[in-house]
Protein backbone atom coordinates (compact mmCIF):
# COMPACT_ATOMS: atom_id res chain seq x y z
CA UNK A 1 0.00 0.00 0.00
CA UNK A 2 1.30 3.37 -0.70
CA UNK A 3 0.54 6.11 1.51
CA UNK A 4 1.15 9.79 1.62
CA UNK A 5 1.40 12.21 4.33
CA UNK A 6 0.65 15.93 4.19
CA UNK A 7 2.19 17.66 7.18
CA UNK A 8 2.72 21.66 7.51
CA UNK A 9 5.44 23.07 9.48
CA UNK A 10 3.71 25.93 11.81
CA UNK A 11 4.47 28.19 14.57
CA UNK A 12 5.05 26.74 18.01
CA UNK A 13 1.45 26.86 19.45
CA UNK A 14 3.23 28.43 22.66
CA UNK A 15 4.25 31.21 20.23
CA UNK A 16 3.70 34.90 21.33
CA UNK A 17 1.93 36.78 18.41
CA UNK A 18 3.83 39.68 16.73
CA UNK A 19 2.44 41.45 13.70
CA UNK A 20 5.10 42.08 11.05
CA UNK A 21 5.52 45.48 9.63
CA UNK A 22 3.93 45.05 6.32
CA UNK A 23 0.56 43.47 8.27
CA UNK A 24 0.48 40.81 5.57
CA UNK A 25 1.63 37.57 8.87
CA UNK A 26 3.35 37.26 12.24
CA UNK A 27 6.67 38.26 12.70
CA UNK A 28 8.31 35.47 12.09
CA UNK A 29 11.78 36.25 13.63
CA UNK A 30 13.03 33.63 16.74
CA UNK A 31 9.92 31.87 16.02
CA UNK A 32 9.98 27.95 16.62
CA UNK A 33 8.22 26.18 13.68
CA UNK A 34 7.22 22.71 14.86
CA UNK A 35 5.03 20.06 13.01
CA UNK A 36 1.07 20.54 12.88
CA UNK A 37 -0.13 19.14 15.91
CA UNK A 38 -2.68 17.32 14.03
CA UNK A 39 -0.52 16.27 11.42
CA UNK A 40 1.10 13.84 14.31
CA UNK A 41 -1.62 11.89 14.02
CA UNK A 42 -1.69 11.64 10.44
CA UNK A 43 2.12 10.33 10.76
CA UNK A 44 1.19 8.06 13.35
CA UNK A 45 -1.56 6.71 11.50
CA UNK A 46 0.37 6.28 8.49
CA UNK A 47 2.42 4.47 10.11
CA UNK A 48 0.44 2.09 11.67
CA UNK A 49 -0.48 1.26 7.96
CA UNK A 50 2.75 0.99 6.60
CA UNK A 51 3.69 -1.28 9.45
CA UNK A 52 0.20 -3.68 9.23
CA UNK A 53 0.70 -3.96 4.82
CA UNK A 54 4.27 -3.61 4.64
CA UNK A 55 3.54 -0.51 2.66
CA UNK A 56 5.38 2.55 1.56
CA UNK A 57 5.07 6.22 3.58
CA UNK A 58 5.92 9.53 1.27
CA UNK A 59 5.41 13.04 3.12
CA UNK A 60 4.88 16.18 1.40
CA UNK A 61 5.07 19.68 2.39
CA UNK A 62 4.86 23.10 0.76
CA UNK A 63 6.69 26.02 2.24
CA UNK A 64 10.01 27.67 2.83
CA UNK A 65 13.09 26.85 4.73
CA UNK A 66 11.47 25.86 7.72
CA UNK A 67 10.01 22.47 6.01
CA UNK A 68 12.78 20.88 6.46
CA UNK A 69 12.96 20.63 10.41
CA UNK A 70 9.47 19.17 9.70
CA UNK A 71 10.27 16.76 7.15
CA UNK A 72 13.11 15.82 9.12
CA UNK A 73 11.00 14.62 11.70
CA UNK A 74 8.65 13.01 9.86
CA UNK A 75 11.55 10.81 8.37
CA UNK A 76 12.70 10.36 12.26
CA UNK A 77 9.16 9.12 13.20
CA UNK A 78 9.35 5.90 10.16
CA UNK A 79 7.94 7.79 7.35
CA UNK A 80 10.31 6.56 4.11
CA UNK A 81 10.67 9.56 1.62
CA UNK A 82 9.84 13.36 1.89
CA UNK A 83 9.29 16.07 -1.06
CA UNK A 84 9.34 19.25 -0.09
CA UNK A 85 7.52 21.87 -2.28
CA UNK A 86 9.51 24.86 -2.48
CA UNK A 87 9.26 28.02 -4.70
CA UNK A 88 9.10 31.48 -4.47
CA UNK A 89 5.79 31.67 -6.51
CA UNK A 90 4.44 29.78 -3.21
CA UNK A 91 4.97 32.28 -0.65
CA UNK A 92 1.93 32.54 2.01
CA UNK A 93 -0.09 30.57 -0.35
CA UNK A 94 -3.82 30.10 0.18
CA UNK A 95 -5.41 27.27 0.84
CA UNK A 96 -6.96 26.46 -2.70
CA UNK A 97 -3.46 26.85 -4.13
CA UNK A 98 -2.18 24.81 -1.81
CA UNK A 99 -3.84 22.09 -2.94
CA UNK A 100 -3.66 22.47 -6.22
CA UNK A 101 0.23 22.26 -5.78
CA UNK A 102 -0.06 18.96 -3.37
CA UNK A 103 -2.70 17.58 -5.63
CA UNK A 104 0.03 18.31 -8.62
CA UNK A 105 2.55 16.42 -6.62
CA UNK A 106 0.37 13.35 -5.29
CA UNK A 107 -1.70 12.74 -8.65
CA UNK A 108 0.66 10.20 -10.30
CA UNK A 109 2.04 8.53 -7.43
CA UNK A 110 -0.24 5.70 -7.23
CA UNK A 111 -1.21 6.49 -3.74
CA UNK A 112 -4.24 4.35 -2.12
CA UNK A 113 -4.29 6.65 1.38
CA UNK A 114 -4.18 10.23 1.47
CA UNK A 115 -3.94 11.90 5.35
CA UNK A 116 -3.76 15.03 6.37
CA UNK A 117 -4.48 16.93 9.66
CA UNK A 118 -7.75 18.51 9.98
CA UNK A 119 -6.02 22.00 10.49
CA UNK A 120 -3.15 23.40 10.36
CA UNK A 121 -2.79 25.44 13.43
CA UNK A 122 -2.13 28.73 13.00
CA UNK A 123 -3.98 29.53 9.37
CA UNK A 124 -6.59 27.49 10.94
CA UNK A 125 -8.85 26.87 7.87
CA UNK A 126 -9.88 23.40 7.80
CA UNK A 127 -9.93 23.38 3.92
CA UNK A 128 -7.10 21.43 2.64
CA UNK A 129 -7.89 18.25 3.29
CA UNK A 130 -11.45 18.51 1.15
CA UNK A 131 -10.25 20.60 -1.69
CA UNK A 132 -7.38 18.29 -2.22
CA UNK A 133 -9.45 14.72 -1.66
CA UNK A 134 -11.68 17.04 -4.72
CA UNK A 135 -8.97 18.02 -7.12
CA UNK A 136 -7.52 14.28 -6.72
CA UNK A 137 -10.98 13.06 -7.60
CA UNK A 138 -10.91 10.73 -4.94
CA UNK A 139 -13.62 10.52 -1.42
CA UNK A 140 -12.82 11.97 2.06
CA UNK A 141 -13.53 11.46 5.51
CA UNK A 142 -12.67 14.76 7.62
CA UNK A 143 -12.03 14.63 11.06
CA UNK A 144 -11.90 11.18 12.05
CA UNK A 145 -10.69 9.32 15.34
CA UNK A 146 -10.70 5.63 14.01
CA UNK A 147 -10.23 3.96 10.73
CA UNK A 148 -10.29 0.40 9.60
CA UNK A 149 -8.96 -0.47 6.02
CA UNK A 150 -9.71 -3.99 4.79
CA UNK A 151 -8.35 -4.77 1.13
CA UNK A 152 -9.96 -1.53 -0.57
CA UNK A 153 -12.46 -0.77 1.74
CA UNK A 154 -12.74 1.41 4.99
CA UNK A 155 -14.90 2.30 7.56
CA UNK A 156 -14.31 5.25 9.48
CA UNK A 157 -15.40 7.09 11.96
CA UNK A 158 -15.87 11.03 12.12
CA UNK A 159 -16.80 13.37 15.25
CA UNK A 160 -19.31 15.77 14.45
CA UNK A 161 -21.53 17.93 17.06
CA UNK A 162 -22.81 15.31 19.71
CA UNK A 163 -22.16 12.20 17.68
CA UNK A 164 -19.80 10.28 15.66
CA UNK A 165 -20.84 8.97 12.05
CA UNK A 166 -19.90 5.89 10.66
CA UNK A 167 -18.34 6.69 7.05
CA UNK A 168 -17.63 3.90 5.00
CA UNK A 169 -16.49 3.67 1.48
CA UNK A 170 -13.12 2.37 -1.39
CA UNK A 171 -9.98 2.97 -1.97
CA UNK A 172 -8.22 5.37 -2.88
CA UNK A 173 -9.47 7.99 -0.11
CA UNK A 174 -8.36 10.79 1.54
CA UNK A 175 -8.58 11.22 5.61
CA UNK A 176 -8.15 14.21 8.14
CA UNK A 177 -7.32 13.34 11.57
CA UNK A 178 -8.99 14.68 14.59
CA UNK A 179 -7.60 14.65 17.78
CA UNK A 180 -8.00 10.98 19.68
CA UNK A 181 -7.01 8.66 16.28
CA UNK A 182 -4.05 7.44 17.96
CA UNK A 183 -1.31 8.20 20.59
CA UNK A 184 1.44 9.53 18.01
CA UNK A 185 5.56 8.20 18.76
CA UNK A 186 8.05 10.18 19.04
CA UNK A 187 11.20 9.69 17.34
CA UNK A 188 13.44 7.56 18.18
CA UNK A 189 17.33 8.53 18.49
CA UNK A 190 18.12 5.90 15.64
CA UNK A 191 15.17 7.41 13.60
CA UNK A 192 16.77 10.68 14.07
CA UNK A 193 19.99 9.96 12.89
CA UNK A 194 19.05 8.31 10.07
CA UNK A 195 16.58 11.08 9.06
CA UNK A 196 19.77 13.37 8.85
CA UNK A 197 21.14 11.33 6.17
CA UNK A 198 17.86 10.77 4.25
CA UNK A 199 17.51 13.11 1.01
CA UNK A 200 14.30 15.04 0.72
CA UNK A 201 13.31 15.67 -2.88
CA UNK A 202 12.65 19.46 -3.75
CA UNK A 203 9.92 20.53 -6.33
CA UNK A 204 9.52 24.09 -7.43
CA UNK A 205 6.48 25.22 -9.37
CA UNK A 206 7.76 24.43 -12.60
CA UNK A 207 8.44 20.80 -11.97
CA UNK A 208 4.93 20.46 -10.63
CA UNK A 209 3.66 21.94 -14.11
CA UNK A 210 2.23 24.99 -12.22
CA UNK A 211 5.02 27.68 -13.54
CA UNK A 212 3.29 31.11 -13.09
CA UNK A 213 0.31 30.18 -11.53
CA UNK A 214 0.12 31.34 -8.22
CA UNK A 215 1.39 34.70 -9.01
CA UNK A 216 0.77 37.61 -6.82
CA UNK A 217 -2.32 38.91 -9.09
CA UNK A 218 -3.29 36.14 -10.02
CA UNK A 219 -4.21 34.59 -6.57
CA UNK A 220 -7.76 34.83 -6.02
CA UNK A 221 -8.06 35.38 -2.29
CA UNK A 222 -5.12 37.69 -0.37
CA UNK A 223 -4.92 38.87 3.05
CA UNK A 224 -5.34 42.49 3.28
CA UNK A 225 -4.84 42.87 6.99
CA UNK A 226 -3.07 40.70 9.91
CA UNK A 227 -3.94 42.65 13.18
CA UNK A 228 -3.98 41.62 17.05
CA UNK A 229 -7.33 40.91 18.72
CA UNK A 230 -8.85 43.72 20.42
CA UNK A 231 -7.92 43.83 23.94
CA UNK A 232 -10.30 42.74 26.22
CA UNK A 233 -11.42 45.56 28.22
CA UNK A 234 -10.09 44.95 31.99
CA UNK A 235 -12.45 42.92 33.83
CA UNK A 236 -13.97 43.13 37.16
CA UNK A 237 -12.74 41.15 40.66
CA UNK A 238 -15.81 41.08 42.57
CA UNK A 239 -14.94 41.57 46.60
CA UNK A 240 -17.14 40.65 50.12
CA UNK A 241 -17.95 37.33 51.02
CA UNK A 242 -19.15 34.47 49.30
CA UNK A 243 -22.86 35.23 49.60
CA UNK A 244 -22.16 39.09 48.43
CA UNK A 245 -19.83 37.82 45.56
CA UNK A 246 -22.52 35.60 44.20
CA UNK A 247 -25.65 38.41 44.49
CA UNK A 248 -23.15 40.82 42.88
CA UNK A 249 -22.62 38.42 39.95
CA UNK A 250 -26.16 37.93 39.48
CA UNK A 251 -27.24 41.25 39.36
CA UNK A 252 -23.97 42.35 36.72
CA UNK A 253 -25.05 39.33 34.32
CA UNK A 254 -28.37 40.41 34.12
CA UNK A 255 -28.56 44.07 34.68
CA UNK A 256 -24.67 44.90 32.88
CA UNK A 257 -23.69 42.43 30.99
CA UNK A 258 -27.20 41.34 30.20
CA UNK A 259 -26.32 37.81 28.92
CA UNK A 260 -29.18 35.91 31.45
CA UNK B 1 -19.65 38.07 -11.85
CA UNK B 2 -22.38 36.30 -9.62
CA UNK B 3 -24.67 38.06 -8.03
CA UNK B 4 -26.74 37.99 -4.06
CA UNK B 5 -25.63 35.33 -1.48
CA UNK B 6 -26.48 31.73 -1.69
CA UNK B 7 -26.80 30.08 1.58
CA UNK B 8 -26.47 26.39 2.80
CA UNK B 9 -28.91 25.63 5.46
CA UNK B 10 -27.69 22.30 7.14
CA UNK B 11 -29.89 20.17 8.60
CA UNK B 12 -29.38 16.44 10.43
CA UNK B 13 -32.57 13.98 10.96
CA UNK B 14 -34.60 17.38 9.92
CA UNK B 15 -33.44 19.62 11.97
CA UNK B 16 -32.13 22.58 11.09
CA UNK B 17 -28.86 23.59 12.48
CA UNK B 18 -29.41 27.11 14.22
CA UNK B 19 -26.47 28.55 13.00
CA UNK B 20 -27.51 28.06 9.26
CA UNK B 21 -30.20 30.35 9.97
CA UNK B 22 -27.94 32.66 11.45
CA UNK B 23 -26.05 32.84 8.46
CA UNK B 24 -29.04 33.10 6.48
CA UNK B 25 -29.44 36.41 8.59
CA UNK B 26 -26.54 37.63 7.80
CA UNK B 27 -26.74 37.42 4.53
CA UNK B 28 -29.86 39.05 4.52
CA UNK B 29 -28.33 41.92 6.57
CA UNK B 30 -25.22 42.21 4.26
CA UNK B 31 -27.61 41.89 0.90
CA UNK B 32 -28.45 45.33 0.79
CA UNK B 33 -24.57 46.01 0.03
CA UNK B 34 -23.95 43.17 -2.21
CA UNK B 35 -26.77 43.78 -4.43
CA UNK B 36 -29.12 40.55 -6.20
CA UNK B 37 -31.01 38.10 -3.89
CA UNK B 38 -30.50 35.59 -0.83
CA UNK B 39 -31.18 32.31 -2.18
CA UNK B 40 -31.15 29.31 0.71
CA UNK B 41 -30.25 25.68 -0.35
CA UNK B 42 -31.98 22.43 2.25
CA UNK B 43 -30.68 19.17 1.19
CA UNK B 44 -31.72 15.80 2.96
CA UNK B 45 -34.95 13.41 2.44
CA UNK B 46 -37.85 14.45 3.84
CA UNK B 47 -37.60 17.92 4.84
CA UNK B 48 -39.89 20.00 2.55
CA UNK B 49 -41.80 20.62 6.35
CA UNK B 50 -38.55 22.76 7.28
CA UNK B 51 -38.73 25.43 4.93
CA UNK B 52 -40.94 27.73 6.89
CA UNK B 53 -38.47 28.37 9.59
CA UNK B 54 -36.06 29.24 6.71
CA UNK B 55 -38.37 31.62 4.93
CA UNK B 56 -38.73 32.79 8.19
CA UNK B 57 -34.94 34.28 7.94
CA UNK B 58 -36.39 36.17 4.56
CA UNK B 59 -35.01 34.36 1.51
CA UNK B 60 -36.24 35.23 -1.79
CA UNK B 61 -36.18 31.56 -2.28
CA UNK B 62 -35.52 27.92 -1.18
CA UNK B 63 -33.76 25.36 -3.01
CA UNK B 64 -35.08 22.10 -2.11
CA UNK B 65 -32.96 18.95 -3.28
CA UNK B 66 -35.23 16.01 -1.15
CA UNK B 67 -34.55 12.61 -1.92
CA UNK B 68 -33.18 9.04 -0.93
CA UNK B 69 -29.83 10.04 -1.97
CA UNK B 70 -29.35 12.64 0.59
CA UNK B 71 -30.46 10.61 3.31
CA UNK B 72 -27.60 9.84 4.81
CA UNK B 73 -24.69 12.19 4.68
CA UNK B 74 -21.90 11.85 1.90
CA UNK B 75 -19.94 14.60 0.97
CA UNK B 76 -19.83 13.60 -2.71
CA UNK B 77 -23.72 13.75 -2.91
CA UNK B 78 -24.23 16.96 -1.05
CA UNK B 79 -21.70 18.43 -3.03
CA UNK B 80 -23.41 17.41 -6.42
CA UNK B 81 -26.61 18.92 -5.22
CA UNK B 82 -24.61 21.90 -3.74
CA UNK B 83 -23.05 22.76 -6.99
CA UNK B 84 -26.50 22.27 -8.58
CA UNK B 85 -27.87 25.06 -6.49
CA UNK B 86 -24.80 27.47 -7.12
CA UNK B 87 -25.17 26.92 -11.15
CA UNK B 88 -28.93 27.86 -10.89
CA UNK B 89 -28.18 31.02 -8.56
CA UNK B 90 -25.20 32.17 -9.82
CA UNK B 91 -24.55 34.01 -6.80
CA UNK B 92 -21.38 36.13 -5.89
CA UNK B 93 -21.15 34.84 -2.67
CA UNK B 94 -21.75 31.04 -0.95
CA UNK B 95 -22.16 31.19 2.90
CA UNK B 96 -22.66 28.23 5.38
CA UNK B 97 -22.41 27.70 8.91
CA UNK B 98 -18.76 26.58 10.15
CA UNK B 99 -19.55 23.03 11.62
CA UNK B 100 -18.33 19.94 11.00
CA UNK B 101 -20.36 19.31 8.10
CA UNK B 102 -19.53 22.48 6.55
CA UNK B 103 -15.59 21.61 6.84
CA UNK B 104 -16.08 18.53 5.21
CA UNK B 105 -18.29 19.87 2.53
CA UNK B 106 -18.05 23.53 1.66
CA UNK B 107 -14.12 23.49 0.38
CA UNK B 108 -14.90 20.77 -1.58
CA UNK B 109 -17.54 22.66 -3.50
CA UNK B 110 -15.26 25.77 -3.50
CA UNK B 111 -12.76 23.81 -5.43
CA UNK B 112 -14.92 22.17 -7.80
CA UNK B 113 -15.68 25.71 -8.81
CA UNK B 114 -12.19 26.99 -8.59
CA UNK B 115 -12.89 29.49 -6.23
CA UNK B 116 -11.32 30.90 -2.55
CA UNK B 117 -13.00 30.20 0.60
CA UNK B 118 -12.49 32.02 4.01
CA UNK B 119 -13.32 29.94 7.06
CA UNK B 120 -14.67 30.65 10.69
CA UNK B 121 -15.64 34.18 9.69
CA UNK B 122 -16.77 36.40 13.00
CA UNK B 123 -17.21 39.50 11.12
CA UNK B 124 -17.21 40.70 7.14
CA UNK B 125 -16.44 44.48 6.52
CA UNK B 126 -18.42 45.92 3.47
CA UNK B 127 -16.23 47.64 0.93
CA UNK B 128 -17.59 49.05 -2.33
CA UNK B 129 -20.45 46.08 -2.69
CA UNK B 130 -18.18 44.08 -1.65
CA UNK B 131 -17.74 41.75 1.60
CA UNK B 132 -14.39 41.14 3.66
CA UNK B 133 -14.74 38.72 5.51
CA UNK B 134 -12.22 38.65 8.96
CA UNK B 135 -11.30 35.28 10.63
CA UNK B 136 -9.65 34.22 14.21
CA UNK B 137 -6.19 32.74 13.24
CA UNK B 138 -3.33 31.69 15.07
CA UNK B 139 -6.25 30.49 17.82
CA UNK B 140 -7.86 33.75 18.13
CA UNK B 141 -4.34 35.36 18.83
CA UNK B 142 -4.46 37.53 15.61
CA UNK B 143 -7.71 38.52 13.23
CA UNK B 144 -6.66 38.35 9.18
CA UNK B 145 -9.03 40.58 7.19
CA UNK B 146 -9.49 38.97 3.54
CA UNK B 147 -10.12 40.29 -0.02
CA UNK B 148 -11.44 38.19 -2.57
CA UNK B 149 -10.62 38.48 -6.46
CA UNK B 150 -13.18 36.49 -8.26
CA UNK B 151 -16.81 35.95 -9.16
CA UNK B 152 -17.74 33.96 -6.48
CA UNK B 153 -16.12 32.69 -3.16
CA UNK B 154 -17.39 31.00 -0.13
CA UNK B 155 -17.71 31.87 3.26
CA UNK B 156 -17.92 29.66 6.34
CA UNK B 157 -19.64 31.48 9.57
CA UNK B 158 -18.75 31.15 13.08
CA UNK B 159 -21.95 29.36 15.05
CA UNK B 160 -23.30 32.41 17.74
CA UNK B 161 -21.83 35.33 16.37
CA UNK B 162 -24.27 36.46 13.76
CA UNK B 163 -27.50 37.02 15.76
CA UNK B 164 -30.39 35.58 13.96
CA UNK B 165 -32.89 37.39 12.02
CA UNK B 166 -36.45 36.71 12.01
CA UNK B 167 -39.13 38.57 9.58
CA UNK B 168 -42.37 39.03 11.61
CA UNK B 169 -44.83 38.92 8.52
CA UNK B 170 -45.10 36.25 6.30
CA UNK B 171 -44.06 37.11 3.00
CA UNK B 172 -44.19 34.92 -0.09
CA UNK B 173 -41.08 33.06 -0.53
CA UNK B 174 -40.89 29.99 -4.11
CA UNK B 175 -39.75 26.70 -3.37
CA UNK B 176 -38.02 24.99 -5.87
CA UNK B 177 -37.39 21.58 -5.97
CA UNK B 178 -33.63 21.09 -7.27
CA UNK B 179 -32.21 18.00 -8.58
CA UNK B 180 -28.77 16.96 -9.35
CA UNK B 181 -27.16 14.02 -10.78
CA UNK B 182 -25.60 11.67 -7.98
CA UNK B 183 -23.32 9.45 -10.05
CA UNK B 184 -20.10 9.22 -7.78
CA UNK B 185 -20.61 8.44 -4.15
CA UNK B 186 -17.51 6.37 -3.38
CA UNK B 187 -18.29 6.85 0.63
CA UNK B 188 -21.15 7.07 2.89
CA UNK B 189 -22.60 7.66 6.57
CA UNK B 190 -23.25 4.04 7.31
CA UNK B 191 -24.46 4.68 10.89
CA UNK B 192 -24.73 7.69 13.24
CA UNK B 193 -24.29 7.15 17.20
CA UNK B 194 -25.39 9.74 19.19
CA UNK B 195 -22.75 10.68 22.08
CA UNK B 196 -24.41 10.68 25.56
CA UNK B 197 -25.31 13.52 27.29
CA UNK B 198 -24.87 17.11 26.15
CA UNK B 199 -28.57 18.14 25.92
CA UNK B 200 -27.12 21.40 23.81
CA UNK B 201 -24.56 21.57 21.85
CA UNK B 202 -21.30 23.34 22.65
CA UNK B 203 -20.33 24.97 19.49
CA UNK B 204 -23.63 26.35 19.52
CA UNK B 205 -24.83 26.79 22.98
CA UNK B 206 -25.26 30.76 24.27
CA UNK B 207 -23.94 29.53 27.84
CA UNK B 208 -21.30 27.22 28.73
CA UNK B 209 -20.10 26.48 32.24
CA UNK B 210 -16.97 24.52 31.94
CA UNK B 211 -14.75 22.74 34.68
CA UNK B 212 -11.46 21.61 34.88
CA UNK B 213 -9.21 20.39 37.50
CA UNK B 214 -10.12 22.29 40.18
CA UNK B 215 -13.27 19.98 40.64
CA UNK B 216 -11.09 17.35 42.03
CA UNK B 217 -12.79 14.65 40.42
CA UNK B 218 -15.72 13.20 37.77
CA UNK B 219 -17.69 12.76 40.33
CA UNK B 220 -18.08 16.14 40.95
CA UNK B 221 -19.48 16.87 37.70
CA UNK B 222 -22.96 16.73 39.35
CA UNK B 223 -22.07 20.28 40.48
CA UNK B 224 -21.48 21.83 37.14
CA UNK B 225 -24.38 19.68 35.71
CA UNK B 226 -26.67 21.58 38.57
CA UNK B 227 -25.50 24.89 37.64
CA UNK B 228 -26.22 23.96 33.40
CA UNK B 229 -29.06 23.43 34.32
CA UNK B 230 -30.60 26.71 35.66
CA UNK B 231 -28.69 28.56 32.82
CA UNK B 232 -29.81 26.25 30.19
CA UNK B 233 -26.13 25.86 29.37
CA UNK B 234 -23.90 23.38 27.42
CA UNK B 235 -21.24 21.87 29.95
CA UNK B 236 -17.75 22.17 28.74
CA UNK B 237 -13.76 21.35 30.07
CA UNK B 238 -10.49 21.57 29.64
CA UNK B 239 -8.07 19.60 28.24
CA UNK B 240 -6.63 18.41 31.72
CA UNK B 241 -10.00 16.75 32.61
CA UNK B 242 -10.09 14.72 29.54
CA UNK B 243 -7.16 13.21 29.26
CA UNK B 244 -7.77 12.52 32.78
CA UNK B 245 -10.75 10.63 32.00
CA UNK B 246 -13.27 12.97 33.72
CA UNK B 247 -15.02 13.47 30.41
CA UNK B 248 -15.50 12.63 27.52
CA UNK B 249 -13.76 14.63 24.10
CA UNK B 250 -16.16 16.18 22.78
CA UNK B 251 -16.47 18.42 25.82
CA UNK B 252 -13.26 19.95 25.92
CA UNK B 253 -13.01 23.46 24.50
CA UNK B 254 -9.51 25.26 23.25
CA UNK B 255 -6.85 24.37 20.68
CA UNK B 256 -7.20 21.01 20.38
CA UNK B 257 -11.31 21.10 21.33
CA UNK B 258 -14.25 23.60 20.67
CA UNK B 259 -13.78 26.96 19.33
CA UNK B 260 -17.00 28.26 21.18
CA UNK B 261 -18.21 32.07 21.39
CA UNK B 262 -21.60 32.35 23.53
CA UNK B 263 -22.93 34.65 25.16
CA UNK B 264 -21.74 33.90 28.80
CA UNK B 265 -18.76 31.61 29.84
CA UNK B 266 -18.35 30.28 33.52
CA UNK B 267 -14.88 28.89 33.61
CA UNK B 268 -14.90 27.04 37.08
CA UNK B 269 -11.48 25.53 38.63
CA UNK B 270 -9.98 26.08 35.34
CA UNK B 271 -6.09 27.93 35.25
CA UNK B 272 -6.55 29.25 31.69
CA UNK B 273 -3.69 28.00 30.04
CA UNK B 274 -3.17 29.39 26.38
CA UNK B 275 -4.61 26.80 24.60
CA UNK B 276 -7.54 26.88 26.49
CA UNK B 277 -7.85 30.57 26.10
CA UNK B 278 -7.96 29.69 22.67
CA UNK B 279 -11.12 28.30 22.55
CA UNK B 280 -13.26 30.73 24.22
CA UNK B 281 -11.76 34.22 24.23
CA UNK B 282 -13.96 35.07 21.64
CA UNK B 283 -17.11 34.81 24.32
CA UNK B 284 -18.84 37.91 25.16
CA UNK B 285 -18.86 37.74 28.87
CA UNK B 286 -16.08 35.39 30.92
CA UNK B 287 -16.49 34.55 34.68
CA UNK B 288 -13.79 32.74 36.18
CA UNK B 289 -14.11 30.91 39.71
CA UNK B 290 -10.91 29.75 40.63
CA UNK B 291 -9.59 29.92 44.03
CA UNK B 292 -5.57 31.05 43.28
CA UNK B 293 -6.22 34.92 42.28
CA UNK B 294 -2.87 34.85 40.48
CA UNK B 295 -4.68 32.35 37.76
CA UNK B 296 -4.11 33.57 34.38
CA UNK B 297 -7.80 33.12 33.73
CA UNK B 298 -8.53 36.19 35.29
CA UNK B 299 -6.83 38.77 33.16
CA UNK B 300 -9.33 37.44 30.77
CA UNK B 301 -12.39 37.06 33.01
CA UNK B 302 -14.90 40.00 32.88
CA UNK B 303 -15.95 39.05 36.23
CA UNK B 304 -13.89 37.11 38.58
CA UNK B 305 -14.37 35.29 41.86
CA UNK B 306 -11.44 34.13 44.14
CA UNK B 307 -13.00 31.53 45.80
CA UNK B 308 -13.53 27.65 46.30
CA UNK B 309 -15.33 25.86 43.51
CA UNK B 310 -17.49 24.04 45.99
CA UNK B 311 -18.26 26.63 48.09
CA UNK B 312 -19.05 29.67 44.95
CA UNK B 313 -20.77 27.21 42.54
CA UNK B 314 -23.79 25.50 44.87
CA UNK B 315 -24.50 29.26 46.13
CA UNK B 316 -24.32 30.34 42.38
CA UNK B 317 -26.96 28.02 41.33
CA UNK B 318 -29.29 29.06 44.24
CA UNK B 319 -28.85 32.59 43.60
CA UNK B 320 -29.72 31.77 39.53
CA UNK B 321 -32.54 29.59 40.54
CA UNK B 322 -34.16 32.17 42.41
CA UNK B 323 -33.71 34.76 39.94
CA UNK B 324 -35.28 32.76 37.18
CA UNK B 325 -38.07 32.87 39.77
CA UNK B 326 -38.83 36.05 39.87
C1 LIG C 1 -0.55 21.32 21.97
C2 LIG C 1 -1.43 21.53 23.19
C3 LIG C 1 -2.80 21.61 23.01
C4 LIG C 1 -3.65 21.83 24.11
N1 LIG C 1 -4.99 21.94 23.90
C5 LIG C 1 -5.80 22.25 24.95
C6 LIG C 1 -7.21 22.43 24.77
O1 LIG C 1 -7.75 22.28 23.65
N2 LIG C 1 -7.97 22.76 25.84
C7 LIG C 1 -7.44 22.90 27.09
O2 LIG C 1 -8.20 23.21 28.02
N3 LIG C 1 -6.12 22.70 27.29
C8 LIG C 1 -5.30 22.37 26.26
N4 LIG C 1 -3.98 22.14 26.51
C9 LIG C 1 -3.53 22.00 27.93
C10 LIG C 1 -3.30 23.30 28.63
O3 LIG C 1 -1.97 23.71 28.40
C11 LIG C 1 -3.52 23.11 30.16
O4 LIG C 1 -2.68 22.07 30.61
C12 LIG C 1 -4.96 22.79 30.56
O5 LIG C 1 -5.86 23.67 29.95
C13 LIG C 1 -5.09 22.88 32.07
O6 LIG C 1 -6.35 22.47 32.49
P1 LIG C 1 -6.97 22.99 33.86
O7 LIG C 1 -7.10 24.46 33.81
O8 LIG C 1 -8.20 22.20 34.10
O9 LIG C 1 -5.91 22.49 34.93
P2 LIG C 1 -4.86 23.30 35.78
O10 LIG C 1 -3.99 24.11 34.95
O11 LIG C 1 -4.25 22.30 36.70
O12 LIG C 1 -5.74 24.32 36.61
C14 LIG C 1 -6.62 23.97 37.62
C15 LIG C 1 -7.08 25.26 38.28
O13 LIG C 1 -8.07 24.97 39.24
C16 LIG C 1 -7.87 25.83 40.36
N5 LIG C 1 -8.47 25.16 41.51
C17 LIG C 1 -8.05 24.04 42.16
N6 LIG C 1 -8.91 23.71 43.14
C18 LIG C 1 -9.89 24.64 43.12
C19 LIG C 1 -11.04 24.83 43.90
N7 LIG C 1 -11.41 23.99 44.86
N8 LIG C 1 -11.81 25.89 43.60
C20 LIG C 1 -11.49 26.76 42.60
N9 LIG C 1 -10.41 26.60 41.84
C21 LIG C 1 -9.62 25.56 42.09
C22 LIG C 1 -6.39 26.01 40.45
O14 LIG C 1 -6.09 27.22 41.10
C23 LIG C 1 -5.97 26.02 38.99
O15 LIG C 1 -5.92 27.35 38.47
C24 LIG C 1 -3.12 21.92 25.43
C25 LIG C 1 -1.74 21.82 25.59
C26 LIG C 1 -0.89 21.63 24.51
C27 LIG C 1 0.58 21.56 24.74
N1 LIG D 1 1.67 23.88 3.25
C1 LIG D 1 1.21 22.64 3.45
N2 LIG D 1 1.99 21.57 3.15
C2 LIG D 1 1.55 20.31 3.35
N3 LIG D 1 0.34 20.03 3.84
C3 LIG D 1 -0.48 21.04 4.17
C4 LIG D 1 -0.09 22.40 3.97
N4 LIG D 1 -1.10 23.19 4.36
C5 LIG D 1 -2.09 22.37 4.79
N5 LIG D 1 -1.72 21.08 4.67
C6 LIG D 1 -2.48 19.86 5.07
O1 LIG D 1 -3.84 20.20 5.25
C7 LIG D 1 -4.23 20.06 6.63
C8 LIG D 1 -5.22 21.11 7.01
O2 LIG D 1 -4.65 22.38 6.87
P1 LIG D 1 -5.50 23.73 6.73
O3 LIG D 1 -6.51 23.51 5.68
O4 LIG D 1 -4.47 24.73 6.37
O5 LIG D 1 -6.11 23.97 8.09
C9 LIG D 1 -2.91 20.08 7.37
O6 LIG D 1 -3.04 19.42 8.62
C10 LIG D 1 -1.98 19.35 6.41
O7 LIG D 1 -2.21 17.96 6.47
Amino acid sequence: MKIAVCVKSVPDTETKIAIAADKSNIDQSGVKFITSPYDEFAIEEALRLKEKTNGETTAFSLGGNEVTDVLRDSLARGIDNAVHLKDDEFESLDPLSTAKALAAAIKDGGFDIVFCGQQGVGGDNNMVPSMLAELLDIPQVTLIVKLEVEGNKFKAEREIEGAHEIVEGSLPALFSAQKGLNEPRYPSIKGVMAARRKEIAVKDAAALGLKGQFEKANRKVRIKELALPPVRPQGRRLEGDVDTQVKQLVQLLRMEARVI
Amino acid sequence: MGEGILVFIEQRNGQLRKASLEALSEAHRQSAAVGGQVVAVLIGENIKSQTPAIVKCNPSKVFVADGAAYGAYSTEAYAAALTEAIKKANPKYVFSANTAMAKDLIPRVAARLDAPCISDVVEFVVEGGNLLPKKPQYSGKAYGLYEFNNPIAFCTLRPNVFSLYQSSNNHDCPIEDLSANVDKVRAKVAETHASAGQKVELSEASVIVSGGRGIKGPENWPLLEGLCEVLGAALGASRAVVDAGWIDHQHQVGQTGKTVSPQLYIACGISGAIQHLAGMSSSKVIVAINKDPEAPIFKHATYGIVGDVFEVVPKLTEELRKAANN
